[in-house]
């Protein structure tokens, strides 16, 4: 147990906000909603097609609806930004990437890359189905 | 050092030997998470339609069965690994036990209904 008279480390009150510390938090964030709503909506998608037909249909209503299109494409962005966030992980284990300029440049580059992936695939859902 | 009994060795310190074990085993469930879930991303896009016959057909395939089946147990144990180090973070006492015990019955509950699920679908095949 800590000991709360004891300060902690200065950390988020502290630094100056940044692209790496966005991307971090983002990491963690989009971790925990894919692993929530998008293990949720995998499995519900999956049982309701072991259910039948009418199980699958009633899913297939609450996914189209507005407020399923809305986690349907949120899951879509966070899975992106938690790919691309977890690639640079993956990078930076390597100690690669560490200098402040490479660092940032990488930290926005999967921000970037994530809102692009998101917006190709959807342009591509409504250009190939209407 | 402690000498002898289990908690003696424990106490005297010393590591369990496993410390790196949780952060190697999330490496190596994202690398397979990259190529299994980009792989379910493309397949969903180049299937024609999501309805109900197009994608049970889909799902009878040995070829898509079985990589589903990987995807749910890869994906599911790396997000156990990674919600683990979150309740780590943020919960400092006791509760932390029990919200422990929780993400296990939800990762393993769940990942257990999704690939019964497939395999039930798999096993039906395309006629049924």
């Amino acid at each position: 147990m800590r000991n709360p008279s004891r300060p902690l480390s200065p950390h988020l009150t502290i630094w100056r906000w940044g692209p790496h510390m966005a991307v971090s938090i983002l990491h963690r964030a989009t971790g925990a909603a894919l692993s929530i709503a998008g293990g949720i909506g995998l499995t519900w998608w999956l049982a309701a097609a072991a259910s039948g037909p009418e199980q699958y249909a009633r899913f297939m209503r609450v996914a189209h609806s507005w407020i399923g299109m809305v986690v349907v494409v949120g899951l879509s962005w966070a899975f992106f930004q938690h790919l691309f966030s977890g690639l640079r992980h993956l990078l930076l284990d390597t100690g690669a990437g560490y200098e402040l300029r490479t660092n940032r440049t990488w930290a926005i580059m999967t921000m970037v890359g994530s809102a692009a992936a998101t917006l190709a695939v959807w342009a591509y859902i409504f250009s190939a189905r209407g | 050092m402690g000498n002898g009994t289990g908690i003696g060795r424990v106490r005297g310190l010393g590591s369990a030997k496993s410390g790196t074990h949780h952060w190697w085993m999330q490496r190596v469930t994202a690398a397979g998470n990259v190529i299994l879930v980009l792989w379910f991303v493309f397949s969903l896009l180049s299937l024609p339609a999501l309805d109900y016959e197009t994608v049970i057909k889909w799902l009878s395939s040995p070829l898509v069965a079985v990589p589903m089946v990987l995807l749910v147990a890869n994906v599911f144990y790396h997000f156990r690994l990674g919600l683990q180090v979150v309740i780590e973070d943020y919960q400092h006492d006791e509760t932390r036990i029990g919200l422990m015990i929780l993400l296990n019955f939800y990762a393993v509950g769940l990942a257990a209904l999704a690939i019964f699920s497939i395999l039930k679908i798999a096993f039906r095949g395309a006629a049924g």
